[in-house]
């Protein structure tokens, strides 16, 4: 009861946070935010990515919404893990679980199954390089065959590694916009290649026009 | 600092402006017949925001010096965040990007609540612009150093030195004139701000020739003419609430407007430089924070020191 509370107050700090910092402001441009069980695939510079995307969704949507994440970052016992297990319900993958144990993906398939909808990122981790996208690890693939009728949504987030970049552990504070494109079903023979790239070019196709930063 | 009593009538004053303003935005969308044309649209949206703008600088009026200070310090703010969030910087500037939000801002205001009129109107170009430099030059990273520097400069410029001098009015001690300098700020912001207005008004209505049409294709000499004419007259009009004679209210008014005209040229062609059409998203209708100052920013500075050098002894 305490800890609802706590995780309630908690989440309304994060959200106000981010939004006093980033200034940030949805731009639904593929669809609208619908209460359905979907998979919002974003890209992945920093550890505010699912911050941002949360903090941007209704209410009612948020609630149904677990953003899947490091065990290792989110998973802790401080307040951070609080955050990432009480505050977002994330869905909490090892993964370095590749050599032992669990499949990772074992654990985003059972959260799907359970009509939860998800903040997944395809790239697997962040991307601090100087490429705009990293290569998709198979998962999202994996996921979208498990449960073919999931809708996969593409989130183009943008800025937010300017606002925390790596190795730095405090904010400065700069716009950032997540701009949400139109949903993506996996096609009856879509083979895994031809899936990806297409998720992909949808993802490229939300970025802001460059401005040769 | 109570609010002085023409403040209420110059509220009042407003409210029927924006009244009117409302009456006329909704009766074009009603004789369109519900599907309003998206200049219509626009009109509604920015006298929406007209009305909470002034709301809010009422509120910041009630609370005086103290309440002013504070709604332009968070001005500077949102203003300072589109602007570098529209320029060139990189992971090496983190930590003057953080000194130029945490340590600029509260102290430069800061200075301007103490009414410390020498250090206030040299703590960003002197202290500000030598230290930031070298937070980013100790990190070793050259790559466009000039252009990086040059840029979180210049936004601290314009997004907070300048925004700093429209509280900084209340620390002017002109004689005769106390316990009324929330008037002077009142003044400089509704004849720049009314300048822009009636730019866009006649412009709307008359405008045909382009003043820079590789700038800004809204621009237009009969907006221009007219709008600097009307605001002028409008500062004339407005005499009573300054310490000024009604031709020095008009001059200075006149000379804000001149600069607030160029100062939306500048800002034009920073944005079209960054390739965007609005700054952000803030103010709706508007755009950004930075959409709705641009004016005052390059105004400010001199109404202040014309101010300060003709009437403070």
């Amino acid at each position: 009861m305490l800890k609802r509370a706590a995780a309630r107050l908690l989440g309304m700090s994060v959200a106000g946070f981010a939004r006093a910092m980033t200034g940030v402001l949805p731009d639904w441009r593929g669809c609208l935010p619908e209460p359905r069980q979907r998979v919002y695939v974003a890209n992945h510079t920093s550890h505010g990515d699912f911050v941002l995307i949360w903090t941007v969704l209704p209410h009612a949507i948020r609630r149904g919404t677990r953003p899947v994440a490091a065990l290792d970052y989110w998973g802790g016992s401080g307040l951070r893990g609080f955050i990432g297990r009480e505050v977002f319900n994330a869905v909490l993958v090892d993964r370095r679980a590749g050599q032992s144990g669990e499949d990772p993906i074992v654990a985003v398939v059972a959260a799907a199954n359970s009509g939860a909808s998800l903040i997944f990122f395809p790239e697997g981790t962040r991307n601090t390089t100087d490429q705009v996208l990293l290569p998709f690890k198979s998962g999202l693939f994996r996921l979208a065959q498990a449960q073919p009728r999931l809708e996969f949504v593409p989130v183009w987030i943008d800025n937010v590694a300017r606002v925390m970049p790596k190795g730095e552990f405090l904010p400065v504070p700069l716009l950032c916009s997540v701009t949400f494109g139109a949903p993506i079903l996996l096609g009856p023979d879509e083979d895994k290649a031809a899936f990806l790239a297409r998720v992909r070019e949808a993802l490229l196709a939300l970025r802001p026009t460059e401005r040769e930063r | 600092m109570i609010m002085p009593y023409e403040a209420e009538e110059l509220f009042a004053g407003l409210g029927a402006v924006l009244l009117l303003a409302t009456l006329i935005g909704q009766t074009l969308k009603w004789r369109s017949g519900g599907e309003a044309s998206p200049a219509v649209e626009n009109l509604n949206q920015r006298v929406f925001a007209w009305w909470v703008m002034v709301a809010l600088i009422g509120v910041a009026f009630l609370f005086g010096k103290g309440g002013v200070i504070l709604l332009f310090a968070f001005a500077s703010f949102a203003a300072l965040r589109e602007f570098l969030s529209l320029t060139y910087t990189r992971r090496s500037d983190h930590w003057a990007l953080l000194a130029a939000f945490f340590v600029g801002i509260p102290v430069q205001y800061y200075l301007v609540w103490i009414e410390w009129y020498g250090l206030y109107s040299i703590f960003l170009p002197v202290y500000g612009f030598l230290m930031l430099p070298v937070f980013s030059a100790l990190r070793g990273d050259t790559t466009r150093f000039l252009a990086r520097i040059a840029a979180i400069q210049w936004g601290l410029m314009i997004c907070v030195f300048c925004v700093s001098h429209i509280p900084a009015l209340l620390t002017l001690d002109i004689p005769g004139f106390a316990g009324r300098k929330l008037l002077l700020v009142a003044f400089l912001v509704i004849v720049v701000q009314g300048s822009d207005v009636l730019q866009y008004v006649f412009g709307k209505l008359f405008g045909r020739h382009k003043v820079a049409p590789s700038l800004s294709p809204s621009k237009t000499w009969e907006g221009l003419l007219g709008g600097v004419a009307s605001a002028t007259a409008l500062g004339a009009g407005l005499w009573w609430i300054t310490p000024f004679s009604p031709i020095e209210a008009a001059g200075f008014a006149l000379v804000a407007c001149a600069m607030g005209f160029l100062g939306g040229l500048v800002f034009s062609a920073i944005k079209r430089d960054r390739g965007v059409k609005d700054w952000g998203r803030m103010i709706e209708g508007h755009g950004g924070m930075l959409d709705r100052l641009d004016s005052v920013i390059f105004a400010a500075p001199i109404f202040f020191h014309l101010t300060r050098f003709w009437f403070v002894p």
